[in-house]
């Protein structure tokens, strides 16, 4: 059937409830609630979280906003903690301690620094295991909820706290990590990269996949942050645009190894128009700074012509 | 009548950890305490039991894996040692914050650094106020005892926190003993199905574990673990007396070995109880009233009762297998003295750090230790309570 926002909307409630403190503008919480939509209303989820902003934000005692079943133990471990539940799962499931007819599915958020930078190892400990889970996360490119710190995930030349954009140092001066490539490094059934786009086919049809694919399965989704990125919070599905439609963030997925780009703008835009909007990047705009966007937008086409080539090659037919 | 056996401490507890057949064994390799996941694993593929093994990345996983599984509904068990413990320290205090029940072999050793794999109780005593109960076993036997008991006392609905059970790297984890083992039915029926109240795949009642929890509530949390802490001891003291029935095994707090009359006494915990034990032997031969208090217990830690169990002694030396490096004494002799002056004990009392990094400690180092105790008890006076047994030289 084909997807169609009103059905998903009417027939799926959202099991992210209202009343979280994610700030205005803020990317992460439509993922969580897209994300969930793609569950089964029959079956029963286990969401584990990294600390971070969504984290603090949406589990404080005595209120949350998660309707499934959810855990947070710390920061750097939200796959191996989910791990732990999605195994005492299957032996509960096998000794006959569960209902036999009843589905629960094992779903991790967390951030970039949680998931690219602290929680890597945890990630891919999981992962490899093969254990029959979901981890999303949700990228914006900083550590946001102590203040917007660089992490790995943080694109060059970014002005962060600790990649400030100083008079000798104009920002941070590494590339960021690609951690979607990362996860298909890792052999899984489904790994893809997604953003709240549009009417969120992209992201809920992905996340279907990802959720009903037996194994473990990895969402790496554009999450934009307001106060980290510097843009006006009503800009935020337009920011979204911006980067799928400057090549910025393409969206694709690995389906056993083979890559499919699942959206490529009819007109890729100079990356000038997704760097424009954001303070963070107001520096690359100055006179004398050119060479900056340059330099970034030849990585931006480096990327994308690597994508490129990585489909075409994991879909050759032999001859 | 039970199974007479011969293992090794590490056998021992893998054992137990076959016939208690959790549902979930997270764990990663580390000296001495290896064994026990490689035994258990050998278990599991055997289809000798239902557990699923989760062989984490590292220890920091095992942790966390061990509460998403006890979080989910699951039982789950671990063991590690040293650094290995270390490393999971994040999540030990995470997980007694959580409440969950899990259960954990520590085999004793030494903390880097530098590195050296054998034992002490430095790792322990490094997450010794961290919100678990911590078991010390003397030998294979108490180990195997201990961990039979562990989730009759973690589960109870009174406490609620996690345990340890201590056993010394190499000297116990290593050594073949005779050993007396429950059948695996009795074990079965004493250990009990796991059943808890709230857990994360009842789908009927969807729960959230691990909050952020401002100043509005987290002292109450905290208190209400102190409690939980608190009432361990009376559930330690049932589910002791239950399986003294069982097995004709009697586990108190602490072990008073011929203390009732003696007038010197050394307070220690695991393997160098055994030591002491055979040279409290030779002394009471030749006339000398020299007695033990072995602790089993550490935490909770039974202040009151150390205290009355020794107020009628001359001079006490506590033997610590881990410096506290705070210029003051080893952690066990601070928990002994302060429980003995809240309880208005006076005795002189002495300090030994002993056996670090699995550095050797016979009968010759503890019978030492009753020597100065002889002396200490006749003038009274402890000229530096702060002393080591068994270095080689001076500082």
């Amino acid at each position: 059937m084909a997807y169609n926002l009103k059905e998903v909307m009417i027939n799926t409630p959202s099991r992210f409830t209202a009343g979280h403190r994610m700030c205005a503008g803020c990317g992460a919480p439509s993922v969580a609630r897209m994300v969930l939509r793609a569950v089964k209303p029959e079956d029963h989820a286990v969401v584990s979280c990294a600390t971070g902003c969504m984290e603090v934000s949406t589990f404080i005692y005595p209120y949350t906003s998660w309707t499934d079943s959810f855990i947070h133990s710390a920061f750097e471990n939200a796959a191996a903690t989910l791990s732990g539940a999605e195994a005492a799962y299957k032996a509960m499931k096998k000794q006959g301690k569960l209902p036999e007819n009843k589905h629960t599915k094992f779903i991790a958020f967390g951030g970039d620094g949680g998931t690219y930078d602290i929680g890597l190892q945890s990630l891919s400990g999981a992962m490899e295991r093969g254990h029959d889970m979901v981890y999303v996360c949700y990228d914006n490119g900083a550590y946001m909820n102590t203040g917007i710190q660089r992490s790995s995930a943080t694109p060059k030349y970014a002005d962060t706290t600790t990649t400030p954009a100083g008079t000798v140092i104009p920002g941070k001066m590494q590339s960021r990590k690609d951690l979607a490539k990362i996860m298909v490094g890792h052999h899984l059934p489904y790994v893809a990269q997604t953003i709240a786009l549009g009417n969120y086919k992209d992201l809920y049809e992905k996340s279907e996949k990802a959720i009903y694919t037996e194994g473990a399965c990895f969402l790496n989704v554009l999450a934009p942050c307001p106060r980290g990125w510097g843009y006006n919070t009503e800009d935020l599905m337009e920011i979204n645009k911006l980067a799928v439609d400057t090549c910025y963030w393409p969206l694709y997925e690995v389906i056993d190894g083979k890559y499919h780009i699942t959206y490529k703008p009819a007109k890729k835009l100079p990356i000038e128009e997704f760097l424009k909007p954001q303070k963070r990047f107001k520096h690359l705009f100055k006179p004398g700074n050119e060479w900056m966007i340059q330099d970034f937008q030849e990585e931006v086409d480096r990327r994308w012509q690597e994508l490129l080539d990585l489909e075409e090659m994991t879909n050759k037919v032999e001859a | 009548m039970g199974i007479r056996e011969r293992l090794s401490g590490n056998e021992a507890a893998a054992i137990a950890m076959k016939q208690i057949n959790p549902d979930v064994v997270a764990a990663f390799p580390i000296t001495p305490s290896t064994e026990i996941p490689q035994y258990f694993s050998t278990f599991v593929n055997n289809g000798q039991v239902d557990t699923e093994f989760v062989a984490v990345e590292s220890e920091h996983s095992a942790m966390s894996a061990c509460i998403g599984a006890q979080a989910a509904g699951g039982r789950a068990m671990t063991a590690t040692s040293a650094n290995g413990l270390s490393l999971m320290w994040e999540m030990i205090y995470i997980a007694s914050s959580l409440r969950l029940p899990i259960v954990m072999s520590l085999v004793n050793r030494a903390v880097s650094g530098p590195l050296n794999i054998h034992n002490d109780h430095s790792d322990a005593m490094g997450v010794r106020d961290s919100g678990w109960i911590m078991l010390f076993s003397e030998n294979n036997q108490e180990a195997y005892d201990n961990l039979i008991m562990a989730h009759r006392i973690a589960e109870h609905q009174d406490v609620l926190l996690p345990l340890m059970v201590c056993q010394d790297g190499f000297i116990t984890s290593h050594s073949i003993e005779n050993i007396e083992l429950i059948e695996d039915d009795k074990v079965k029926a004493f250990v009990g199905k796991y059943e808890p109240k709230h857990y994360l795949l009842n789908d009927k009642e969807p729960i959230a574990v691990g909050p952020l929890d401002l100043q509005t509530y987290l002292f109450e949390h905290k208190a209400q673990q102190a409690q939980a802490m608190r009432n361990a001891k009376k559930v330690i003291a049932d589910v002791s007396a239950e399986f003294a029935k069982l097995t004709g095994r009697e586990y108190k707090f602490f072990e008073a070995y011929r203390l009732e009359d003696a007038e010197i006494a050394i307070v220690c915990m695991n393997s160098t109880a055994g030591t002491t034990k055979a040279v409290v032997n030779h002394l009471r031969d030749s006339g000398v009233k020299a007695g033990l208090l072995k602790i089993r217990m550490f935490r909770p830690f039974p202040a009151e009762e150390v205290a009355a169990a020794l107020k009628h002694v001359k001079a006490v030396a506590v033997l610590d297998k881990a410096d506290s490096l705070n210029g003051a004494g080893g952690a066990l002799f601070e928990d002994v003295v302060s429980g003995m002056y809240v309880s208005k004990v006076q005795i002189p009392t002495v300090n030994y750090i002993y056996g670090i990094g699995g550095r050797d400690t016979t009968e010759k180092d503890i019978t030492k230790v009753f020597e100065d105790l002889k002396d200490i008890a006749s003038n009274g006076e402890v000229n530096n309570p702060y002393r080591y047994l068994g270095l080689k030289e001076e500082i």
